[in-house]
């Protein structure tokens, strides 16, 4: 077969629970056998095409046991792609999909790029040429968005550590390859092993830290930035309680209770959320509040969702109106609260308001209308509006994925300078490393070496 | 008037380093091959460092010698001074280099162009090209000499609209004087092609007998001989030294306080210089906490006591010249012969060739060399021998040659010339070879001498010859492979005298010549060959078992990439017609018009999601004529 063996997380990712991790390619029976421990050592190519079976999925570097799954076993050509193809069902939500998919990109596997299941179900002829026109749209869109995703991303501190790494490396590019290239230029000492492996083990442990920050990735490790805004008193930390199952928030009747910021970690049906609570947006001479109220403001620019809380048993203010002004464009779901009390609230206005917007009512003292609310979370993340958060999941397991194959790359590199292999071939390893950082933050211009040479060194005739 | 004067097979305009390969290949591949250059005694000449080779161009050299060109037998007939660089460094890196006498260079060049069967050569000023329906068919010279030819080869280096800069004087010349190529460059231009003005420039040369030795170091020959050519057999023996010397606080404080008289700061120089042949007031200027720069000393030949001043290219007006290498020691007295000076010319933009060196705008005609925005004589020579080697087999309708990047640096040169393009006059780095473990200098052969063959540019005599090598090599590395070297006593003391940890058990022969410390030589002593084999084979042994897993790592990499070079993009396919591609890739895509897939995904601006759309694109394409047949 023509192509190398993919892997991704196969979207939609049903609701519940469940999510498949799906592996397309001549190999794809190989690399799931390296992971796979079935119910009496059974082997995946031994087993029937079109078959499903239970077991686990082991880490082979440490003989864990890291995930219950069960796994369909499916032989080319009568597959979505005509490829041999696996997918492997998980319980445990997105952490747990993550970690397989894990595995099996460091197990030889390469991370599908958008779309390329398509393109291969294509280019295998199993969609007709009728649709190759929608089949180029999907990949151009599909990058699009990562695309914005990913740019999203380069502005994070993750890029700038990446960028400060690569511009380490590639200094010592520059002055291994101005040995090789101006043997005589005498203003810069020889590269010798012991500096390399100075330099190289200096890399290796700043891999390791950025390995260690995006473990997991902005959302797995902090969850999807969840914001709670509302006018003072309206239940803002109730709600946040209410979700975390515990009593993290103090709740009182006097508004401007919370005068900052507070984060809490939670899943949510599968979906990790960091929530953060805010202090209630309204004009204040309140010092200490007023800090509160602008942090709020800032909070909500980062915000990946928005929960919007409203008092039902008070009437709309040119506050509330003001919140829905600066939430705009953004995922909300609109919360009116209190519903156990009488109504005052001007409920056809409301759902003006909220138009683009889920919107759930809830009394979170009587702890009603707290389901629909979960469900409405998980939906909006998994189903309608999946991008944002599977988008930056996905980019996320890109970029881990690369920074596990830098790692290895720089390890094989500090093997090489053990073994006393000559320099400028072990510089084809750490070459290698800053091309896999590079192509996280979407940058591998080789031309930057040659502008550091120049820039580094006084060479010429 | 113009009046007939012949016709050929192929025209190779200029007998510069590109212009001598271009002649020579295709005459000897059996094309009828015309020479036309503007002045005679100027065939090969070295207008900057009287030096062949180094890192990347000494690999270049072999490379052209492997595909059956001249500049390897050249220099080894006429150096005074051969080294191998980078004997420390692992052998992808090693590289040799010759100081040449100039002089000698080009008689001897000339004698080879002269004795060529196939090949004339004559004088003559090229003023315009004959294009009739989009293809080249000869040109016209300034007496109206007309010539016509079935494809023709424009190595023009950096003759095109030159002109020379020398502090405040400033004109029209091509380099050392000669007379400028002007007609052709505004015919070129006529032609719709594209051109840059870039920029190069020498340093002075200075009479032997004004230095004083004594202040500078010397820089000798290697005492092995060595030799580019694979079929070179006399070696040089009595060479000549280099010397070495230094610049100090006084040279850059003359030149500091000259600055205003530079044409590179008073805004006279508009051409983009390379920025690996600064000149030293740049140096000084932009490295100006460097308390001194190294200055060579290079004779430029054996008759002569002009020596050429490297490390000490300017523009700088001819008082301060003199004035400069008067600070530096060994120099206190010197005499200036020449003054140095800078060059602005016309070069096309590399983009508008195809990567056989062909033009996409005109048909039959090949350009290579300085015009094509490079600079150096290994460069030139480089597409000068695949220009003409194209042009030749065009010329007798035989399949044109393209070099991959993973097959030589030639190939990484021309492909990184009409897939990006350049802004500066480019030079080959090994750092630009992503395969340079591939790219050897000891493996040029191997590589291509079957090429070489194939388009009839080896004699049978040398082919038999690389045969017998390659079969010995194979062998010599079965043997070792299937050896087990005993753990004896004399087998531990060996490895122990070369500081090794002993063998606990019998080992491969070949996994012992893997260990750092183990060379060919030592598993020698302990598992002779039944008869002594020639270096050349047994080096071939040593670094194919040594580095086997780098090795391999690379063939891999270029192996995935073949799936992507073997996907042949149509030359009539309508971008515009493609919904999908960005358009900063369309426009990209427009203007490079690649050959494959895997060229068009080297476009900077190309990006992965573009590059899915178009092979989806071409399938579509496949798919739909396969089923209309
Ligand atoms: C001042 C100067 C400094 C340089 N410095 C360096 C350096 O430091 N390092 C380096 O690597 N390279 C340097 N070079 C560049 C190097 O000399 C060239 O790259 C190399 O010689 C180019 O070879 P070529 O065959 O393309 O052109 P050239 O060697 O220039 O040959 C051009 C040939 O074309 C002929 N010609 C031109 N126009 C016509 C016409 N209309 N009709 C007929 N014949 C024509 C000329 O007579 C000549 O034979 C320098 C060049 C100059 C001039
Ligand atoms: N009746 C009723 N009271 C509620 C409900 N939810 C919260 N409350 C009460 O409303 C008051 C304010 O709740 P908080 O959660 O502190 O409100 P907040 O929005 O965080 O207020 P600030 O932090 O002061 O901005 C408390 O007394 C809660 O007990 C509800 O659904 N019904
Ligand atoms: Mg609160």
């Amino acid at each position: 077969m023509e192509f190398d063996t993919i892997a991704a997380i196969s979207t939609p990712m049903g609701e519940g629970a469940i999510a498949i991790v799906r592996l397309s390619g001549d190999q794809a029976f190989e690399i799931a056998d390296r992971l796979f421990r079935g119910v009496g050592g059974k082997r995946l190519k031994d087993v029937a095409s079109h078959t499903i079976h239970y077991g686990h999925i082991m880490d082979p570097k440490t003989g864990q046991i890291a995930e219950e799954v069960m796994v369909s076993a499916m032989k080319g050509p009568k597959t979505f792609t005509k490829e041999d193809v696996i997918e492997i069902n998980c319980h445990g939500g997105l952490v747990s999909v993550n970690r397989v998919l894990q595995l099996l990109l460091n197990n030889g596997a390469r991370l599908a790029e958008p779309g390329e299941f398509t393109k291969r179900a294509f280019l295998n002829g199993r969609i007709d040429l009728s649709q190759a026109e929608a089949v180029m749209d999907l990949i151009r869109a599909k990058t699009d968005r990562a695309m914005n995703m990913a740019l999203g991303q380069m502005e994070g501190r993750l890029s700038k550590l990446i960028q400060k790494l690569r511009q380490e490396i590639l200094e010592i590019l520059a002055h291994v390859e101005v040995n090789i290239d101006y043997p005589e230029y005498d203003d810069v000492e020889e590269m010798t092993h012991h500096m390399l492996m100075e330099k190289a083990s200096y890399v290796k442990k700043e891999i390791e830290k950025l390995l260690q920050t995006s473990q997991q990735g902005k959302i797995l490790r902090e969850g999807l930035s969840t914001v709670i805004v509302g006018r003072p008193n309206v239940g803002k930390s109730s709600l946040l309680n209410s979700l975390v199952h515990e009593n993290k928030a103090i709740v009182t009747d006097i508004p401007g209770t919370t005068r900052d910021v507070i984060e809490e970690y939670v899943n949510v049906r599968g979906v990790p959320l960091r929530l953060v609570d805010t202090a209630g947006i309204r004009e204040t001479e309140d010092i200490v509040e007023r800090i509160g109220v602008e942090k709020s403001r800032q909070v909500l620019k980062e915000a990946d969702l928005i929960l919007l809380v409203l008092n039902y048993s008070d009437e709309l203010t040119s506050e509330d109106e003001n919140i829905f002004k600066a939430v705009e464009g953004m995922d909300v779901i609109v919360i009116v609260n209190k519903t156990d009390l009488d109504q005052k609230i001007d409920m056809s206005r409301v759902r003006e308001l909220s138009k683009h917007h889920k919107l759930v009512t809830t009394s979170l003292l009587e702890d009603q209308g707290v389901d629909d609310l979960e469900e409405a979370i998980a939906s909006l993340f998994f189903a309608g509006s999946i991008e944002a958060g599977d988008m930056t999941y996905v980019s996320n397991t890109r970029h881990i994925a690369l920074l596990n194959q830098a790692q290895n790359a720089i390890d094989e590199a500090m093997q090489g300078v053990e073994m006393g292999t000559p320099i400028d071939i072990v510089q084809i390893d750490l070459t290698r490393t800053w091309e896999l950082l590079g192509e996280i933050i979407g940058d591998s211009v080789h031309e930057s070496l040659i502008d550091q040479l120049f820039s580094q060194f006084c060479l010429g005739k | 008037m113009t009046y007939e004067a012949g016709s050929y097979d192929v025209i190779v305009v200029g007998a510069g380093h590109a212009g001598v390969e271009a002649g020579l290949a295709s005459a000897r591949l059996g094309a009828k091959t015309l020479m036309i250059t503007i002045n005679l005694d100027m065939v090969a000449f070295m207008p900057c460092n009287p030096s062949v080779g180094g890192p990347a161009k000494g690999i270049v050299v072999r490379e052209i010698d492997a595909l059956g060109g001249e500049m390897g037998k050249n220099i080894d007939k006429t150096h005074i001074q051969m080294r191998m660089l980078n004997t420390g460094k692992g052998p992808a890196v090693r590289a040799l280099r010759a100081q040449a006498d100039k002089f000698t260079y080009q008689h001897e060049m000339k004698k080879t162009l002269e004795n060529e069967p196939n090949l004339t050569l004559i004088q003559g000023m090229v003023e315009r090209l004959i294009v009739e329906d989009g293809e080249c068919r000869g040109v016209v010279t300034q007496t109206g000499a007309v010539y016509h030819s079935k494809a023709v080869v424009i190595t023009t280096g950096t003759f095109l609209r030159g002109e020379i800069i020398l502090g405040e004087l400033k004109y029209s010349s091509g380099p050392n004087n000669q007379q400028p190529s002007i007609k052709l460059s505004e015919h070129l231009q006529e032609l719709g092609f594209d051109l840059v003005r870039f920029k190069t420039g020498t340093p002075p040369r200075v009479n032997s007998h004004s230095i004083d030795y004594s202040k500078t170091e010397i820089q000798p020959g290697d005492d092995v001989p060595r030799a580019f050519s694979y079929e070179t057999t006399k070696y040089i023996t009595d060479q000549l030294p280099c010397w070495l010397t230094y610049t100090n606080e006084e040279t850059h404080t003359l030149i500091d306080n000259n600055l205003h008289r530079s044409p590179m700061y008073s805004g006279m120089i508009k051409g983009t210089g390379p920025r690996y042949c600064p000149s030293i007031e740049d140096k000084v200027v932009r490295f100006n906490d460097k308390p001194r720069h190294q200055i060579f000393l290079e004779p430029e030949g054996r008759n002569t006591q002009e020596v050429y001043v490297q490390g000490l290219s300017t523009s700088l007006p001819e008082d301060v010249q003199q004035k400069i290498l008067r600070t530096i020691p060994g120099l206190e007295n010197v005499q200036m012969m020449r003054a140095g000076y800078a060059i602005e010319y016309d070069s096309i933009v590399p983009t508008q060739l195809w990567p056989t060196l062909e033009t996409k705008k005109v048909k039959n005609l090949y350009t290579a060399g300085q015009i094509n925005g490079t600079s150096g004589y290994e460069e030139a020579a480089g597409q000068g021998l695949m220009a003409g080697m194209n042009a030749g087999l065009k010329s007798l309708d035989k399949e044109e040659v393209i070099l991959s990047r993973s097959d030589a640096y030639i190939g990484v040169l021309i492909d990184d010339l009409v897939t990006k393009g350049t802004n500066e006059p480019y030079r080959l780095l090994t750092s630009r070879a992503e395969y340079r473990l591939l790219l050897r200098h000891d493996n040029a052969d191997l590589r291509l001498t079957e090429l070489g063959r194939k388009v009839g540019l080896i004699s049978e005599e040398r082919y038999e010859k690389f045969l017998l090598k390659k079969q010995a090599i194979e062998e010599e590395k079965a043997r070792l492979q299937g050896i087990i070297i005993k753990p004896s006593s004399d087998v531990q003391e060996m490895i122990k005298s070369q500081g090794g940890s002993e063998l606990k058990d019998g080992i491969r022969a070949s996994d012992l010549l893997k260990r750092p410390e183990m060379t060919y030589e030592h598993i020698q002593q302990v598992v002779p060959a039944e008869s002594t084999l020639d270096e050349d084979v047994t080096e071939q042994v040593e670094i194919q078992i040594k580095y086997e897993g780098y090795i391999e790592k690379s063939l891999q990499q270029v192996e995935r990439l073949k799936k992507m070079e073997n996907k042949k993009i149509p030359e009539n396919i309508d971008y515009d017609d493609i919904n999908g591609l960005a358009s900063e890739a369309r426009q990209k895509l427009k203007e490079v018009r690649p050959l494959s897939l895997a060229q068009a995904s080297r476009i900077s601006g190309v990006n992965p999601a573009d590059i899915s759309i178009l092979l989806v694109y071409l399938e579509q394409g496949r798919i739909a004529r396969v089923s209309a047949e």
